[in-house]
């Protein structure tokens, strides 16, 4: 029977705390469009997707519907196009790019992620043209969202690849700088990239993955910083188990819906990422979980440790909550998408060292930070290598989306709108890493990733 | 199956006979109610078996939340999966 204060319990957090899905992500293999001609794999594309995905969209309505749970994104990652490119021109890159704008508009999915390249080890001739295409592809579509892998644990750092990728994200910012330089926030550059990942923008559909597999993204900071409220002034471990639990709570939701739309979609289900994911809604912020932990402000010292507790207990409690677990999973920081980074950043609390720092104790990097359009690519270079490096040593998933915005300076403010949110322009150390960015090469990968 | 009914918002006359009727035409068979009034505030929880419900549930679930905005109350209809897994291991 169930009880009447778990169905209150259960109502409060989606209609008041903000609870939602916040991405139901079909991955779709293309390994099988693969074509000499370029014109033909853009068709196979755009025929496997559009075929695929058909009731992505309907089916996530109709489970938003018997649940009463709103489902906010239903995406699509495709394998990184890189790979499936074949001997396709940096020309026929960029129509492939425009195949998968094309697919989405049909669908009605809100993103499609997979322009996406792999070179931690180094480029092949496919990932070479597609990178250069990156910039132009992001300015000429809408949702297409692309990603590049440029270091793992295993392999070290590319760090020709990390001063491409500076290059890259300032002439996306230059291209679409009438439009606050949205394109960077299409584009994540990434360390220990996961395969599975139903995120954006650094979503696809890795290797390893099958044909089709449904990957769900759930959320609810909201939910945990009511149930921190709730507890008053208990100790550490006690709020550790708060949040176990309430995570624990969030994720069987996410493990509902995986499993309705994989049985309703007939479609394998892959993964739920245990995510606490902010949205630029009040109340659905994880710096407010931060600052209702004890700190005054999140930036404040004493952020790391808060955020690290924080992390561990989300991914505790999730854990049992689902029967498989991948993607990013942990605590997001994504500074435009969360209304109390937003404003620790604006009173000067949160710094992007700061930032960096907290980084290395949650999922995914330094991300949605709006930074002077001015900024030199080697310094652009530099906070994506540091970034990089923590994701390497550490063995875990790092990324960096980072947004120039042209003709912006520290203090102004980018607004970019919906759930990418509006970021305050921060402050950078300018001072040069030219000459070590310059040196190219790889950084060797570390020692204890000899494990075998 | 059974899916759980939530109405709150200002108390008025008729309130639950309304929703009956809904429940009534379309086939859901109530099963237990639990309902309150505090300071002219009206909030109900109806548990109701959709075996036998004549519609899909999405209509049924709009037919509802139809029926609220006519009478300027909050019906939501959720199915009953959602509590049991969040809230039983």
């Amino acid at each position: 029977m169930i009880n009447t204060q778990d169905i209150l319990e259960t109502i409060q957090m989606i209609r008041e705390e903000n609870l939602d899905i916040r991405t139901i992500t079909m991955g779709i293999s293309l390994w099988d469009c693969v074509s000499e001609n370029a014109g033909r794999l853009c068709e196979n594309i755009y025929d496997k997707i559009t075929r695929r995905a058909e009731r992505l969209v309907s089916a996530g309505e109709e489970i938003e519907k018997r649940y009463g749970i709103p489902i906010v994104n239903k995406r699509v990652s495709v394998t990184p196009v890189s790979l499936i490119g074949g001997n396709c021109s940096a020309e026929d890159y960029l129509k492939i790019a425009q195949t998968l704008q094309r697919a989405a508009d049909a669908l009605g999915v809100n993103f499609i992620g997979g322009f996406s390249a792999l070179v931690q080890k180094g480029v092949t001739v496919g990932a070479d043209r597609m990178i250069s295409v990156i910039p132009e592809a992001l300015a000429e579509t809408r949702n297409v969202c692309s990603s590049v892998n440029v270091a793992s644990t295993k392999a070290g750092i590319n760090m020709d690849a990390v001063a491409r990728m500076g290059a890259a994200v300032k002439r996306a910012a230059y291209l679409t700088r009438n439009e606050n330089s949205i394109a960077c926030a299409k584009l994540v550059v990434f360390a220990n990239v996961p395969e599975d990942n139903p995120f954006m923008a650094g979503a696809f559909c890795g290797v390893g993955e099958p044909e089709t597999a449904i990957n769900v993204g759930v959320s609810g900071p909201g939910v945990v910083a009511s149930a921190i409220r709730r507890a008053g002034d208990c100790d550490l471990s006690d709020l550790a188990d708060i949040i176990k639990k309430t995570a624990f709570k969030i994720t069987r939701v996410g493990q509902l819906v995986a499993t309705e739309a994989a049985k309703s979609l007939g479609v394998p289900f892959g993964i739920v990422d245990l995510s606490l994911a902010p949205t630029p809604a009040v109340g659905d912020s994880v710096a407010y979980i931060l600052e209702e932990m004890g700190l005054e402000s999140c930036g404040a010292h004493g952020t790391t440790a808060a955020l690290a507790m924080l992390n561990d207990a989300v991914k505790k409690g999730g854990v049992m909550a689902s029967s498989h677990v991948g993607g990013l999973s942990g605590a997001f920081i994504p500074v435009s998408e969360d209304a109390g980074m937003i404003a620790a950043a604006e009173r000067g609390a949160l710094t992007l060292e700061k930032l960096e720092a907290m980084t290395a104790v949650c999922s995914v990097g330094l991300d949605m930070i709006a930074i002077p359009g001015d900024t030199p690519e080697e310094v652009i270079d530099g906070v994506i290598a540091d970034e990089i490096s923590i994701g390497v040593v550490n063995a875990k998933t790092t990324a960096v989306r980072l947004i120039p915005a042209y003709g912006k300076a520290a203090g102004d403010r980018v607004e970019f709108g919906g759930l990418l949110g509006s970021a305050p322009v921060m402050p950078l150390n300018t001072y040069s890493p030219a000459r070590f960015i310059r040196r190219g090469g790889r950084i060797p990968a570390p020692i204890h990733s000899l494990k075998n | 199956m059974k899916a759980v009914i939530t109405v709150t918002g200002k108390d008025a006359v008729g309130i639950i006979a309304e929703v009956a009727g809904v429940c009534a035409a379309r086939g859901a068979n109530i099963m237990d109610i639990t309902q309150s009034v505090i300071s002219d505030y009206f909030a109900m929880i109806m548990l109701t078996n959709i075996d036998g419900l004549n519609v899909g549930f999405s209509e049924f679930a709009d037919e509802l939340a139809a029926l609220g905005k006519s009478k300027a109350l909050d019906i939501h209809a959720m199915h009953e999966d959602i509590f049991n897994t969040m809230h039983h291991v």
